[in-house]
C-alpha cells in the first residue's frame, strides 16, 4: 500500500491553476525526485502535502485512509515531516533544542515540570549519530556549517515515526561537501523505510539518491518514471517542454 | 572518529569557564564589583552600611521591570510603556485604598490593570502585526494620562485602612534587608528558572531566534508574544505597587522616563535588542551597575548632571563590547 497517494488533485487561486489534476503515489522507503521550472506548480503541490494550502479539488491518501489537512500540525500528525528549504532553524538555540523545537522533552520535579536537556541531547545526539553526522547536540546553531544544520533539520523529523520526509531544495545553497552529506542523509531514511520526496533543481542530486522522478510542467504531471530508466538529458527536455510527456 | 557518542553529547563548543569570560554580563558584574571596591577606598559614606542599604533598594526599582522587559527584549521585542504603567499601577493601588478598600483589593486592581494594559498591548503587537516601539510608546501617553484622569492630577498619600500595612509592604525589611531587596531577588529566581527549564523559557528564545522557524515547527508564537508583554507590565505593576509602599505617596510624574532607564539595564546586562539573547542576573547585573553610576557621582561630588553621560557611555561600551565579541 502507498504512504502517500493523491488522486486528481487540483489547485487554483483565482484564475491562476497552480496544480492540475496531478495523481501519483509514493510507496514504502521510496525516494522520489519532483522536478520542474518555476512556477511548474512544485511548491503549491508540497504545500497542499504538508497542509499549508487544501486542495481544490482531489483526494490525498495516507496509509489508503483519505485526509483533509488544514494545518501543518495536522500533516505531521499523519507522519508527514517537511524540511524547509531555509531549515527553519533557530541560531541562537542548540542543536538539541532545534530539534525538540514545539516538542519539548520534559521530566517531573515532584509538583514542576521541567525540561529534559540531558535526555534530549542524548536523543539528538543518537539521531546524529545515526544520520552519521559529526553534529554535536549542545553546539549552538550559530556555529555550524551548513551540512550539520541540514542534519539538524532532517534529525527534527525523525523524532517521531514519520512515514515520509518533504525535502524542499535541500541542496540549493551549500558546498559540494555538505550536498553529500545531505544526500547520505536521505539513504539513511531511505533505509530506514522512511519515504523521501525531494524537490530540486540540481539534477545529478536528484539522479543520485531518487528511485522516481515525476516531473511536472505548467501544473501538469508529463512523466513519472522509473531513475534508472531515464537520463538528465530527458528530464531537462521534459522539464522545458522540448520533451512533450512520457 | 574516535569520539563516542557519549562525548559527542557531554561535548559543549565552550567550556564553564570560557563561556563565563565570554559573557557580557560577567564582565558589567566584573566592573560593578571593582566600582565597589574602588568607592569603598575612594569615599567614607560609600560601604556603610546605610548607604549600601539604600543602592540596594534602589536597584530594585529598575531591576525588577528590567527582569520583565529581559523577556520583551529576548522576543525581539521592546516595551517603552512600563514606565508610564508603573505610575498608572501606583495610581490604582493608591486610589483604590484610599477609597476604603482593603490591600488585597488595591493589590487585586493594581494588577489586574497591568494585566490589561499588557494583553491590549500584546494582542495588538502578536494578533494584529503592529510594531512594539508604536504600541508600546502609545501606551507610554495612555497610561499616564489615565493616571491622571485617575487621580486628576493630585497626590494621594492616604491609603485608607490598610495604609500601614501598604508601607511596611514597600518600606520595611527582615533580617536587615529591604523588603523590595528580597522581592527582586525571588523574582530574578523565578525568571532564571522560567528561562531555564520551562518551555516557555524555550519559546521566548526561539521567537527572538527566528520568528517563522518557531511557527513552522508548532510554537503558540502570538500566545508567548502576549504573555510576554503580559509579563513586562505585571513587573512594572509589582515595582509600582513596592513604590508605593515605600514612597508613602504617588505623584502622576513617577516613573517618567523610567523605560529607558529599564531598557538600558538590560542591555548593559547583555540583553540584545536583535532578540534572542539575555538573561535574567543580566537584567540584575545591568541595574545595579546604573544604581551604583548614580549613587558613586554623588558621592564623589561630581555633578549629578553627569549622570546621564556616564549611562549612555556604558550602554554604547557593552554593546561595542559585544560587537568585538561577536566579530573574533
Amino acid at each position: 500500500m502507498a504512504v502517500l497517494e493523491l488522486t486528481d488533485i487540483s489547485k487554483h487561486f483565482g484564475a491562476i491553476q497552480a496544480v492540475n489534476g496531478v495523481s501519483l503515489s509514493i510507496e514504502r522507503g521510496e525516494a522520489v525526485g519532483l522536478m520542474g521550472d518555476n512556477g511548474a506548480g512544485k511548491s503549491t503541490l508540497v504545500k497542499m502535502i504538508a497542509g499549508n494550502f487544501l486542495p481544490s479539488s482531489g483526494t490525498i491518501r495516507i496509509d489508503g485512509k483519505e485526509v483533509t489537512l488544514h494545518k501543518p500540525v495536522e500533516a505531521r500528525r499523519h507522519g508527514i515531516e517537511i524540511v524547509h528549504q531555509d531549515l527553519a532553524l533557530c541560531d541562537n538555540l542548540t542543536a538539541a533544542a532545534n530539534v525538540f523545537l514545539g516538542r519539548e522533552r520534559r521530566r517531573r520535579i515532584g509538583p514542576v515540570s521541567v525540561l529534559d536537556h540531558a535526555g534530549m541531547a542524548k536523543r539528538a545526539g543518537e539521531l546524529f549519530r545515526d544520520l552519521k553526522s559529526e553534529t554535536r547536540p549542545r553546539d549552538l546553531i550559530r556555529q555550524m556549517s551548513g551540512g550539520q544544520r541540514q542534519a539538524v533539520a532532517i534529525a527534527r523529523t525523525m523524532l517521531a515515526d514519520a512515514k515520509l520526509v518533504l525535502m524542499d531544495e535541500p541542496t540549493a545553497a551549500i558546498s559540494v561537501r555538505q550536498v553529500a552529506e545531505v544526500l547520505n542523509h536521505i539513504n539513511h531514511l531511505k533505509a530506514q523505510g522512511i519515504s523521501v520526496v525531494l524537490i530540486s533543481h540540481r539534477m545529478p542530486d536528484v539522479f543520485e539518491v531518487t528511485d522516481r522522478i515525476i516531473v511536472l510542467r505548467r501544473g501538469r504531471k508529463v512523466a513519472d518514471k522509473r531513475t534508472e530508466n531515464s537520463s538528465p538529458e530527458e528530464i531537462t527536455g521534459l522539464i522545458t517542454g522540448a520533451i512533450e510527456t512520457v | 572518529m574516535t569520539v563516542s557518542l557519549d562525548d559527542a553529547i557531554a561535548h559543549k563548543e565552550h567550556t564553564a569557564l570560557s563561556r563565563v569570560l565570554t559573557s557580557q554580563t560577567f564582565w558589567v558584574l566584573l566592573a560593578v564589583l571593582a566600582a565597589c571596591v574602588f568607592l569603598s577606598f575612594a569615599t567614607d559614606s560609600f560601604a556603610t552600611s546605610k548607604n549600601l542599604f539604600n543602592i540596594t533598594r534602589n536597584v530594585t526599582f529598575t531591576a525588577i521591570i528590567a527582569l520583565g522587559m529581559t523577556l520583551v527584549i529576548i522576543t525581539g521585542g521592546i516595551d517603552l510603556s512600563v514606565g508610564s504603567v508603573l505610575c498608572l499601577c501606583s495610581m490604582v493601588v493608591a486610589v483604590t485604598m484610599h477609597a476604603g478598600y482593603n490591600i488585597y483589593i488595591g493589590i487585586g486592581a493594581s494588577l489586574l490593570v497591568a494585566v490589561i494594559v499588557g494583553a491590549f498591548n500584546g494582542v495588538l503587537i502578536a494578533y494584529f502585526g503592529f510594531p512594539p516601539f508604536v504600541v508600546t510608546l502609545g501606551m507610554l501617553s495612555i497610561a499616564r494620562s489615565l493616571a491622571m484622569v485617575l487621580s486628576n492630577n493630585t497626590v494621594v498619600f492616604q491609603f485608607g485602612p490598610d495604609h500601614d500595612k501598604l508601607l511596611a509592604l514597600g518600606g520595611g525589611s527582615m533580617f536587615g534587608i529591604a523588603n523590595p531587596v528580597i522581592y527582586m531577588i525571588v523574582l530574578a529566581l523565578l525568571t532564571g528558572f522560567v528561562l531555564r527549564w520551562t518551555r516557555f523559557g524555550r519559546y521566548v528564545y526561539a521567537i527572538g531566534g527566528n520568528e517563522k522557524a518557531a511557527r513552522l515547527t508548532g510554537v503558540p508564537v502570538e500566545m508567548i508574544k502576549v504573555a510576554v508583554y503580559v509579563l513586562s507590565a505585571l513587573s512594572a505593576g509589582v515595582a509600582g505597587i513596592i513604590q508605593t509602599g515605600w514612597l508613602g505617596a504617588v505623584t502622576t510624574n513617577l516613573g517618567t522616563g523610567m523605560e529607558l532607564q529599564v531598557i538600558a539595564a538590560a542591555v548593559i546586562g547583555g540583553a540584545n535588542l536583535e532578540g534572542g539573547v539575555g538573561t535574567a542576573l543580566g537584567a540584575l547585573v545591568g541595574a545595579a551597575l546604573i544604581e551604583i553610576i548614580r549613587n558613586s557621582l554623588g558621592l564623589l561630588g561630581i555633578n549629578a548632571f553627569w549622570q546621564g553621560t556616564f549611562i549612555g557611555g556604558f550602554i554604547i561600551v557593552a554593546v561595542a563590547f559585544d560587537r568585538i565579541r561577536q566579530r573574533r
